[in-house]
């Protein structure tokens, strides 16, 4: 073969949208069977480029060859037609129907449901995913959600296989289960392209690495050759500040949660079981968890969206559990959800509008029943400032801006308010490294001047680096916590509820 | 009181008082169960119900009328998803417009058709079947629309749950976003569930002026596009459920009708108001009762598809 071999060939792929080229010019191959990296930052033009490749999207210019002839996919039909499967980032995964349906529809031309149902077991099995064809994936943990993809994938014997930050949403055990999978498709010839901003994990998965910024490839490495330090680097193209932590000790117990218990939310949702925790002042509590498994539930009964029993939530003693949410920001109990727009932030408000939503109790915004608007704006550009959020004015919309500048607005909005208590939902999720870490140095300061943090991610290494204690989330309940130093992934990932008996899959 | 009703005669009627129900609400479940809210029901079948009548009063034949019917009411419906698939308009404005409009249009159009009686749609001959005592009377001494509304019912039912174009139809209406990474042509999907809904409840309407009435009057569809929407959500977006319940309103239609004929205590305006109190205590019933309710409800219902990329 002219192309020496590689499966996919991509030679100068240019797609510009109005404003911004997405992708620059970008040239790399994969052989089959190699598990192949594609790294970047939000924004770096990873999603256009691997939609390009799965016919979602058309380029302006370039070329792909796959298997040595010309590659031009109209749609993902046509992708999937010459052997380019792809498991997305966010499942497009439909809830009310049941897992044999799901993969009925990505099939081109998929067999009778009792045939695909005994497929569906086969491959799973082969694989290591149990799954059963009958279930509704609205009641699937995240990881089963992910098989349910992935088997999709492989019931079409791929050439090409792509993964989207596959891991984001997984405990520890399954991305190991998951990785035993990708690299078994490998050794079957398989070609894996792999998408991530997990460093380590890139490190100890894939043979090659392609690193784009600003739409441009920067560099080809063997990832297991640098560190992820240098990946970082090149990833974001300066040096990375580590968030810096003052030793403190744990003060006055601020919050407790006694017993706190709720009813599931809609038909999908998760019910609270009986969650105690306190939390003291100078501390964060890092509340990790895979999806799903009760955080918006537990952010809506802290903020006050939902009512609990009235000393199922103590702030300084003090009984607030039937507390709505103005009443609980006046007494320093403030919330940052994870929905930045239409929850956190109303998208076609501006800024000042959106402080005043907030924190007209504390700054006192709001007089007499009027806004007093002048105070207002000073206070939006008082966030602004000192959170170094990019945009033109406090007059502009919320939606106008990017993800990164809007979550460290809606996140400065509450810290500016002196908090006693602030609990955060993903306070970094979509958003690029250089906010992340400003956004947790920002929760590290808060905690460092005597304020309680409790922070619920499902990124662990966040967790990691920032809280003083780690407790994790699992079917709505809360484990006890732990000292977050010195805690091993093996124990995080027991404490996150295992793998879902994946174990024993593997085990044959 | 009541013993002047005789309950097989009462079980016809209430079918012939179901059928535009049924099929008005069939139509508009396969459009929500594509993800669209389609709140011009009652425009739909008023302007299907002039035009099937103008054409059979033409063509002399009510067969023609009924596709005409149909017709009338796919055309209008597209123009409402022309505009909220296309154009991205908000769904229940248009919706409601579009119940306006068809108010409108079909008294201009109806303006030299009133008091004129339309030709007969005859019953069909179920031979023995319509001989048999009280299920004959009951059952199978109807017009042939009586039987294809069954028939589409069940013909709905099997394409939502066992076919593979209906699969692809629940997903759009599931997930457009999951649908459209798939590559389904969510917006193609869509316009044609629309259509389908327009004409049945095209259909609905024609029943209304060629057999049930049978005449034209301005605003004759008296809200039954609004209780066929209802009935989609009393019937949690299953077929069988929803002709269960278009029975059932139909039911109590024709039982207030018998009710004032007989003579009853209450006064005719309540009897009249009861289909319409009984539609809103359902859907406050069935809206408090969360949970299981809202898993036959499509979880893109009324929202707008915008393509990204």
């Amino acid at each position: 073969m002219s192309d020496g071999g590689d499966l996919l060939t991509l030679d100068g792929l240019t797609k510009a949208y109005p404003g911004v080229v997405a992708n620059d010019d970008v040239s790399f191959a994969i052989a089959p069977g190699r598990i192949h990296a594609l790294l970047g930052e939000n924004g770096a033009g990873k999603s256009t480029l691997v939609k390009t490749v799965y016919g979602l999207v058309k380029p302006d210019t370039g070329t792909m060859r796959l298997a040595g002839a010309d590659y031009t996919p109209a749609s993902p039909q046509a992708a999937r037609a010459a052997g380019v499967a792809m498991v997305f980032q966010h499942f497009s995964l439909f809830d009310a129907l049941d897992v044999a349906e799901n993969v009925a529809l990505g099939m081109e031309d998929p067999p009778p449901r009792r045939q695909l149902a005994r497929r569906i077991r086969e491959v799973s099995r082969d694989y290591g995913l149990p799954l059963d064809p009958g279930r509704i994936v609205g009641d699937l943990s995240a990881g089963e959600r992910q098989r349910v993809e992935i088997v999709r994938c492989l019931l079409q014997n791929p050439q090409l296989l792509i993964m989207d930050e596959p891991t984001s949403v997984l405990t520890p055990q399954e991305v190991e289960i998951l990785f035993r999978t990708l690299r078994q498709l490998a050794a079957e010839g398989t070609a894996i392209l792999y998408i991530s901003h997990k460093l380590e994990e890139i490190r100890a998965l894939c043979d090659s690495a392609t690193i784009l910024r600003l739409g441009k490839v920067v560099a080809t490495c063997t990832p297991a050759e640098k560190s992820a330090r240098e990946l970082a680097e090149l990833m974001v193209g300066t040096t990375l500040a580590t968030p810096a932590r003052a030793a403190g000790g744990r003060g006055e117990t601020l919050l407790t949660l006694d017993a706190l218990s709720q009813p599931a939310l809609g038909p999908f949702g998760t019910p609270l079981r009986e969650i105690s925790l306190e939390v003291g002042a100078g501390e964060i509590v890092g509340i990790g968890g895979v999806a799903g498994n009760g955080q918006d539930e537990l952010l809506m009964a802290l903020s006050g969206e939902t009512r609990v029993r009235r000393d199922a939530i103590r702030l300084r003693g003090a009984a607030v559990g039937h507390l709505g949410p103005v009443a609980r920001r006046r007494l320093g109990l403030l919330t940052a959800p994870e929905e930045r727009l239409g929850h956190a932030a109303a998208p076609d408000m501006s800024l000042t509008e959106n402080a005043v939503l907030s924190a007209h109790v504390r700054q006192r915004l709001a007089r007499r029943g009027f806004v007093d608007w002048r105070r207002a704006k000073d206070y939006a550009e008082h966030v602004i400032a000192a959170f170094d959020v990019r945009t033109p004015g406090p007059g502009h919309a919320a939606r106008s801006l990017s993800g990164g500048n809007l979550q460290k607005f809606v996140i400065g909005r509450e810290v500016m308010q002196k908090p006693d208590l602030l609990v955060v939902n993903q306070p970094t999720w979509g958003v690029d490294a250089s906010a992340a870490a400003a956004i947790r140095q920002a929760l590290l300061d808060l905690a460092a001047g005597g304020a309680g943090v409790i922070a619920i991610s499902q990124d662990l290494d966040e967790l990691m680096e920032i809280s003083d204690r780690f407790a994790a989330l699992n079917e709505g309940r809360l484990s006890p916590p732990r000292a977050a130093q010195g805690l091993t992934v093996e124990e995080i990932g027991l404490m996150l509820g295992g793998a879902h008996d994946m174990e024993v899959a593997h085990a044959h | 009181m009541t013993g002047a009703i005789d309950p097989a005669l009462l079980i016809a009627s209430l079918m012939v008082a179901a059928t535009p129900l049924v099929l008005a609400a069939i139509g508009e479940l396969v459009v929500e169960k594509a993800g669209v809210l389609n709140l011009g029901v009652e425009g739909m079948m008023i302007v299907g119900a002039i035009c099937g009548f103008a054409i059979a009063v033409e063509s002399g034949s009510p067969l023609a009328g009924f596709v005409a019917a149909a017709a009338g009411g796919a055309v209008l419906s597209l123009l409402f998803g022309v505009l909220t698939q296309v154009l991205l308009s908000n769904q229940v404005a248009t919706g409601l417009a579009l119940t306006l409009f068809g108010l409108g249009i079909s008294s201009l159009m109806g303006q030299s058709y009133v008091g004129i009686k339309p030709p007969g749609t005859p019953r069909l001959d179920l031979g023995p079947l319509s001989d048999l005592p009280f299920l004959g009377t009951a059952l199978f001494s109807h017009d042939w629309v009586v039987y294809f509304s069954i028939a589409l019912t069940a013909a709905v039912w099997w394409f939502l749950n066992r076919s593979r174009a209906g699969l692809t139809l629940r997903a759009v209406g599931e997930n457009h976003d999951a649908a459209h990474a798939l590559g389904i042509k969510v917006i193609a999907v869509r316009l044609m569930a629309i259509a389908f809904g327009g004409a049945c409840a095209g259909l609905g309407g024609a029943y209304l002026s060629l057999v049930r009435v049978p005449q034209w009057t301005e605003g004759m569809t008296a809200g039954a596009g609004w209780i066929a929407l209802a009935i989609v959500v009393f019937g949690a977006w299953r077929a069988g459920r929803v002709l269960l319940g278009a029975y059932l309103f139909g039911g109590v239609t024709v039982l207030q009708l018998n009710l004032q004929a007989a003579g009853s205590a209450l006064p005719v305006e309540y009897l009249s108001m009861s289909p319409y109190l009984i539609t809103i205590a359902v859907l406050v019933v069935m809206s408090a009762r969360r949970g299981r309710a809202r898993l036959g409800a499509p979880a893109s219902l009324g929202r707008v598809f915008h393509a990204a990329s």
